[in-house]
């Protein structure tokens, strides 16, 4: 079966490597943006199959870039997971009403990410 | 990007960067404090410190660095000004993170109580609310026993639009336990009127779980908001639960009001077509509701058998005769389906059916009761090893794995003997002496491991040694000596090997009492032919000799496919068949005399069964070719129909044709005619054999 590819946008460099290997060794492809303007630039490149992005970035931050998302036709109903902390409700709020389909709670461990990652993607 | 593999390194490399860049942002804003995208920039700074810090084990400047965050949270919402305190504080802060972020042993705990306390005074009461919301929430993770949840789910119409497919929550439910799954469809409408992005389906779900409610919860996380989500647990100690009525469960889940049930019940119809007529209840949740009775009837069924574990002794010839009848049965279900395809009686076909399924049903059952643990086996070998390793001289340890693999009862009882010889040679032949053991660097004592596993419908037994492995060159020698091989032929392991399982072939210089006489192995060979099992056989020198028994897990009824040469019909056991593909006339003629096939690049050689068999008459225009495999061999059999699966049920060859090459057995079809079961290893062996002479001039 083919690769499901997932794109990780965090403005954190540690963060994004983490996400990365751990999904990398989950077998998914994973390409990885630095903001919100960005990931939207990589998502004309390249299609893929769910997007893990932090809600705080400069440029482009997580809730715009979701709501972005969601204006392209193709990316209509593709799974996008918040990386959120619990100081956050109310952006984590606001995000879910762009139209962000989960979240995850930060700080988080590798099969806490892993375990979300497959409730959306399968 | 920084480049780098480990992630705590880069994380402190980053933490380094976003120190330099919150101290930035401080002294810019003490001079600009109103900037909202300098206040922006130090509670990112802030924000990733703690966060990644978590994860990556700097647990304490996450704690610290939270308090901070929280400040500045209150400062970004306009409800904390920016003065020169502020900003003084947070740099001597700043400072305090570096420290735990490069010598965190070495941080001054009072140092950190003391800039937390300077900076509740400073947010006051503005900061009261968002104070310690940074304790996680402690999991209780209590063991329980399996319990049955009643879940209702209907999704919103437009969780589609949130990129949530709700199919993978009933996938991870199912992943929970015994999970019956019942859809809802009522609010589905006309096609005319659907939307084709909303979601309209609802379920109902009966879990039976160990899980707990949480986990339950964390499931619908997601969807929670909104979705109607029902969890409730249904007490299985309830003794009445066991029989619940419809009329009970509809009244208890609300869907129907108790009046409705008193009412239908007076009449004499089934509750259910009733209360459907009736239109007080839609057909889903009737379906639903009689789906929930049967799952809890499960439930409690599974709770009883654990808790008597009743287990009754049966002799073994009454277990063979309720074989030998299941056989007669699979046989007259075939004959009643062949009556019903060609009758336009529909009401016949659904009996049919109904027993074709309960047949294959009983089949399992009665085939599950002869399956017995091989471990019953296993035991008797410890004696053997201890007496042979005594009567040698050889300390040999023998270790087993896959005691519980179970296998028809009637395999056990002919693996006794070769399983016995096996390891007798593999402690005379193939563990050394004490005295070569050590000289080879290996422990003194001999090693001897079997073990069994499943694998799909064959199970494997596997007998290990860790002695000096199989001589290639004696057994070429001999092989050569005896006329088996040609001198120079090329062969590889598996023909060269192949060779100690012929009648009276022995490389032992000296008989022993215990082997070295060629008698046995060709036993040993003919056995687990007779079996319809094949023999692997790898080794290496010096390090040890793996003979691996593959064995059909039952010998009474198999899955066949049903194919046609001439006006005869044929079984192929399916767990041979790869794929059937065509073979038209062109392509056999372009075959010319050669017999091999390019199926996606990958020559396969064919046998025509027409000529093997000698069948009268002409070809179909297209014939098939029924692609089989032995482990890494593959072949054709050419066919002039492929008829389908069937459910074969083994009968054994009269002593006169036993003898026949290429039929393993035979069985009896439908209509009464009678099919010969193809021996795919010898069609397969015999392919090979040809294409040796073809080579060899």
């Amino acid at each position: 079966m083919k690769k499901k590819k997932i794109l990780c946008v965090d403005d954190s460099a540690s963060v994004r490597q983490m996400v990365t290997f751990t999904l990398e060794q989950a077998g998914y492809d994973v390409v990885s943006a630095v903001d919100g303007r960005d990931a939207i630039q990589r998502l004309q490149a390249t299609p893929v199959d769910l997007i893990v992005t932090d809600l705080n970035m400069p440029n482009l931050d997580g809730i715009e870039l979701v709501r972005q998302v969601r204006t392209m036709p193709a990316f209509k109903f593709l799974p996008i997971v918040l990386l959120t902390t619990e100081s956050e409700e109310t952006r984590k709020q606001d995000g879910r009403a762009a139209g962000a389909t989960g979240w995850i709670v930060k700080p988080f461990k590798q099969d806490q990410l892993l375990a979300v990652v497959k409730r959306v993607l399968g | 990007m920084i480049v780098g593999t480990d992630p705590a390194e880069t994380f402190r490399q980053e933490a380094a960067d976003l120190l330099a860049q919150l101290e930035g942002a401080l002294l810019d804003l003490e001079a600009v404090p109103e900037d909202r995208s300098l206040v922006d920039q130090a509670f990112r700074a802030l924000h990733t410190l703690k966060g990644s810090g978590a994860m990556f084990g700097w647990e304490a400047l996450a704690a610290f660095t939270h308090h901070i965050e929280s400040t500045f949270a209150l400062v970004r919402n306009g409800e904390l000004k920016v003065t020169r305190d502020l900003v003084s504080l947070t740099l001597a802060a700043a400072d305090h993170i570096r420290v735990l972020l490069d010598r965190p042993e070495s941080a001054d705990h009072l140092r950190g109580e003391a800039l937390l306390a300077s900076f509740r005074d400073l947010t006051g009461a503005a900061g009261q609310s968002h104070q310690d919301a940074s304790k996680p929430t402690a999991k209780s993770v209590a063991p329980s026993s399996e319990r049955v949840f009643r879940i209702r789910f209907r999704p919103g119409r437009n969780v589609l639009a949130f990129g949530c497919n709700p199919l993978l929550l009933l996938g991870e439910l199912r992943a929970l336990g015994t999970c019956t799954v019942l859809p809802i469809t009522d609010a589905v409408p006309t096609l005319e009127e659907m939307e084709p992005t909303d979601c309209l389906v609802a379920w109902d779900v009966l879990l039976t779980t160990s899980a707990t409610r949480s986990a339950l919860d964390e499931v619908f996380l997601f969807v929670a908001d909104q979705s109607e989500v029902g969890i409730s647990e249904i007490p299985l100690e309830d003794s009445s639960a066991a029989g619940r009525r419809l009329g009970e469960i509809l009244v208890e889940r609300g869907d129907v009001a108790p009046a409705d049930i008193d009412e239908g019940l007076g009449r004499q119809e089934r509750l259910g077509t009733l209360l459907v007529k009736s239109g007080k209840v839609s057909e889903d949740r009737i379906a639903s509701a009689l789906g929930e009775q049967r799952h809890l009837r499960e439930a409690n069924k599974a709770r009883e058998t654990t808790v008597s574990g009743a287990t009754i002794r049966v002799p073994a010839e009454r277990l063979d005769s309720l074989m030998d009848q299941v056989g007669e049965l699979v046989i007259a279900q075939a004959r009643l389906m062949q009556v019903a395809m060609a009758d336009a009686n529909p009401l016949l076909k659904s009996i049919s059916e109904d027993i074709e399924r309960l047949a294959a049903e009983l089949r399992d059952t009665a085939m599950g009761i002869r399956m017995l643990p091989i471990g019953t086996l296993f035991g008797r070998f410890r004696r053997v090893v201890h007496d042979l390793s005594r009567e040698l001289g050889k300390a040999v340890e023998l270790t087993t794995a896959g005691e519980e693999t179970e296998l028809d009862k009637t395999v056990i009882e002919c693996l006794n003997d070769p399983l016995v010889h096996l390891i007798r040679n593999a402690v005379d032949h193939g563990i050394e002496d004490a005295a070569r053991r050590v000289a080879a660097g290996k422990p003194e004592g001999g090693r001897v491991h079997l073990s069994a596993v499943h694998s799909g419908a064959q199970v494997l037994i596997t007998i290990e040694d860790d002695g000096h492995g199989l001589d290639r060159a004696a057994i070429r020698a001999k092989a050569e000596e005896r006329g088996l091989l040609q001198p120079g032929q090329e062969v590889g392991d598996a023909e060269l090997f192949a060779c100690i399982f012929q009648a009276g072939f022995s490389t032992a210089a000296a008989v022993t009492n215990v082997s070295g006489r060629g008698v046995g192995m060709d036993v040993v060979k003919r056995t687990i032919d007779g079996l319809r099992g094949t023999i692997e056989v790898t080794s290496a020198i010096g390090e040890g000799t793996a003979i691996t028994l593959k064995l059909p897990l039952t010998l009474a009824i198999i899955d066949g496919l049903l194919v046609r040469v001439g006006d005869e019909r044929y079984v192929v056991p399916l767990s041979a068949v790869e794929e059937c593909v065509e073979l038209t006339r062109l392509e056999d003629s372009r075959s010319g005399g050669r017999s091999f096939l390019n199926i996606r690049g990958e020559i396969v050689a064919f046998i025509r069964l027409r000529r093997l068999f000698e069948t009268p008459g002409e070809p179909e225009v297209i014939q098939k070719v029924v692609i089989v495999t032995l482990g890494e061999t593959r072949i054709g059999l050419v066919v002039d129909q492929v008829i389908g699966q069937h459910q074969t049920v083994i009968k054994s060859l009269s002593r006169m044709h036993r003898d026949l090459d290429g039929f393993s057995g035979a069985t009896i079809l439908g209509d009464g005619a009678v099919a010969l079961i193809l021996d795919v290893p010898h069609l397969i062996k015999f392919a090979r054999d040809r294409e040796a002479t073809v080579r060899t001039p």
